[in-house]
């Protein structure tokens, strides 16, 4: 095994971005947990540019590290942020949970473990931008106006939900 | 032409996929639950960039599925949040095992 830069920096975004996942798991302040999240979300970015998918990776840190983190620390802020002490589950819940992940992860793991895909030339890290573009409006036109349209109603409808309620309405 | 293996990738986007439904499945405050599914939504999303530079035909196809999966997240991020602020207006709590209005 060869110790390339490629490979150095995989295992260093790797690294980076299971040990933020194990911190959302074992630290007890929520505002703590979402800030190890944001860990993972700019190693996931850094995975990205690995695999030659640059717009994705600045998507990733506009949209996941910033929007997304900001939405749920508000979240957070405007309901219960400062009770720490949340009750864990039970012993045995926990457990069965556990052994069910642990299932899944295994089962998957035996589908991946040893798949050999041959390396495939590939022109995706030449003007990565101007391909998505492209792509998105020769292509993909339909789904992309479509999701305006989702972006829309998403819009819309939170601002419905999360609106107070008529004290004294019909 | 590139010296990581596609079952690298892959492997870590299970790891991630992993810890996600780990979190989402047993923490007690719904605002973690919502990012712990955000979370397994990225290890999917991991999936699919790497199949698009790795898979039998390389083609930007993935990239662009990707982009519309984050979309999605983003819109459901935002009515998660909209429906969990409703629910701590009527009921002061955003314990998940207090939310079981339709159990009974």
């Amino acid at each position: 095994m060869t110790f390339s830069g490629e490979f150095i920096a995989f295992m260093l975004l790797a690294l980076a971005a299971v040990i933020g996942g194990v911190l959302l798991l074992n630290l007890t302040n929520v505002v703590h947990m979402i800030i190890a999240l944001v860990f993972t979300f700019v190693s996931i970015a850094g995975i990205y540019i690995l695999l030659s998918a640059e717009f994705i990776a600045g998507a990733q840190i506009l949209i996941y590290s910033g929007a997304i983190t900001i939405i749920m620390l508000f979240g957070i802020m405007l309901t219960k942020h400062n009770d720490t002490s949340e009750g864990k589950p039970s012993l045995w819940r926990r457990l069965f949970l556990l052994l069910g992940v642990l299932g899944f992860a295994f089962a998957v793991y035996i589908g991946i473990y040893n798949l050999d895909l041959a390396p495939q030339t590939n022109h995706l890290h030449e003007n990565n931008t101007l391909q998505i573009g492209k792509a998105l409006y020769s292509k993909h036109i339909i789904p992309f106006e479509l999701t305006s349209v989702l972006l829309l109603v998403a819009l819309v409808g939170s601002i419905i939900l999360a609106k107070k309620d008529e004290k004294g309405g019909e | 032409m590139s010296s990581i293996p596609a079952s690298a990738f892959l492997a870590l986007a299970l790891i991630l996929f992993c810890i996600g439904l780990y979190g989402a499945l047993s923490k007690r405050n719904t605002v973690i639950v919502l990012i712990s599914i955000e979370l397994m939504l990225n290890a999917v999303n991991i999936n699919l960039v790497t199949f698009s530079k790795y898979g039998i035909k390389p083609s930007i196809t993935g990239q662009i599925f990707a982009l519309f999966a984050i979309t999605v997240a983003a819109a459901e991020a935002a009515v998660g949040l909209a429906i969990l602020i409703a629910l701590y207006r009527n009921r002061k709590t955003v314990n998940i095992d207090e939310m079981d209005t339709m159990k009974h």
